[in-house]
């Protein structure tokens, strides 16, 4: 997968948020692969302990800054220049939110940020509804991908609308990553079977029982789902088709059969 | 007065962002500052100083989606 000219070997990419400790993040990362990761930008807390850019250091991943928590354009725009300076790196996952209560993006503000942002020399991600029109206008706005959701952050729900994912990707040659919604590994591998090039994964890894055990699966769900789609899936069918021959199907007559012929 | 992160500071006009820093323990690396809603690039830290009134944003790298 390349996104702006970066070639990646993995097409996971995780979110760090909602790990219960650093050193399960870091062992997270080692399980799945992954070699970007996401990360926000917060009030500094003069007593928090453990530095989250030494471990992702460590983890020698790419830092993906996100502007979650932003709800208008200005916001999102000065949040993506003050991670420029924080993580020293252009790219930026665009989040401009317009909702509380369901975190959908509010396409209008999202269009206006990603071209402010583009303007400006940003590699611009943007997590996006999943209208392939809106798709089309981020591409238009000189977007490097397009990160449109599975269903909302954090609901587990999977893929609610996988037609829709799938026309966005038939438009499009720039890259289209799946962004929230992913519960489980099934999830993720749709996502790559309907043509995906990635997936953005959190809270389905973070907030498992086991997320190093889940960074695994979803991995290796990732990885099934592009062989899958490479393989090229059998068609959709209303009715049976045997998959064993009918030729040469014997005949068994059986001695109480009263059709079976009498013997002289 | 100077707030900084939304409370109001102790931190005397004519301190420099550096100063602030330090103040608040900041590490050297993952770390941005806005002061009135402008980006203050990492280069400019050393000689900015605070304004009477100003208000000030220190954000560090934290998890996140």
């Amino acid at each position: 997968m390349r996104i702006a000219g970066r070639q990646f070997t993995s097409r996971l990419i995780l979110g760090t948020g909602g790990f219960p400790r650093l050193e399960t993040l870091a062992a997270a990362i080692e399980a799945s692969g992954t070699e970007m990761v996401t990360v926000a930008l917060r009030r500094i807390d003069p007593a928090a302990r453990g530095s989250l850019v030494d471990v992702l250091d460590a983890a020698g991943v790419q830092v993906l800054p996100n502007t979650a928590g932003c709800y208008t354009a200005r916001d999102a725009v000065l949040t993506a220049k003050l991670a420029r300076e924080a993580f020293e790196t252009d790219w930026v996952k665009l989040e401009v939110i317009g909702d509380e209560r369901t975190l959908l993006p509010d396409a209008v503000e999202l269009v206006l940020a990603a071209e402010q942002l583009v303007d400006d020399g940003f590699v611009v991600l943007p997590y996006t509804t999943d209208d392939p029109v809106l798709a089309r206008r981020l591409e238009d706005v000189g977007c490097a991908a397009v990160m449109p959701l599975g269903s909302p952050i954090g609901s587990g729900m999977g893929i609610n609308n996988a037609y829709n994912i799938r026309l966005i990707r038939e438009q499009t040659a720039m890259p289209v990553i799946l962004d929230a919604g992913v519960g489980t590994a099934s999830d993720a591998a749709l996502a790559m079977e309907l043509g995906c090039d990635a997936v953005l994964c959190a809270s389905a890894i973070s907030r498992a029982e086991d997320p190093v055990a889940m960074a695994r699966a979803i991995r290796l769900a990732v990885e099934a789902g592009v062989l899958a789609r490479g393989a090229g899936r059998i068609a959709h069918r209303l009715h049976a088709e045997a998959s064993t021959p009918e030729a040469g199907t014997p005949e068994f007559v059986h001695p109480s059969d009263p059709a079976r012929p009498i013997e002289s | 007065m100077i707030h900084v992160n939304g409370e109001p500071s102790e931190i005397e006009p004519g301190t420099t962002l550096r100063e602030l820093l330090a103040a608040l323990r900041a590490p050297d690396r993952g770390v941005a500052v806005a002061v009135d809603a402008e980006v203050v690039p990492r280069g400019e830290w050393e000689r900015f100083t605070l304004a009477d009134g100003a208000r000030v944003e220190v954000l560090i790298a934290v998890q996140g989606g």
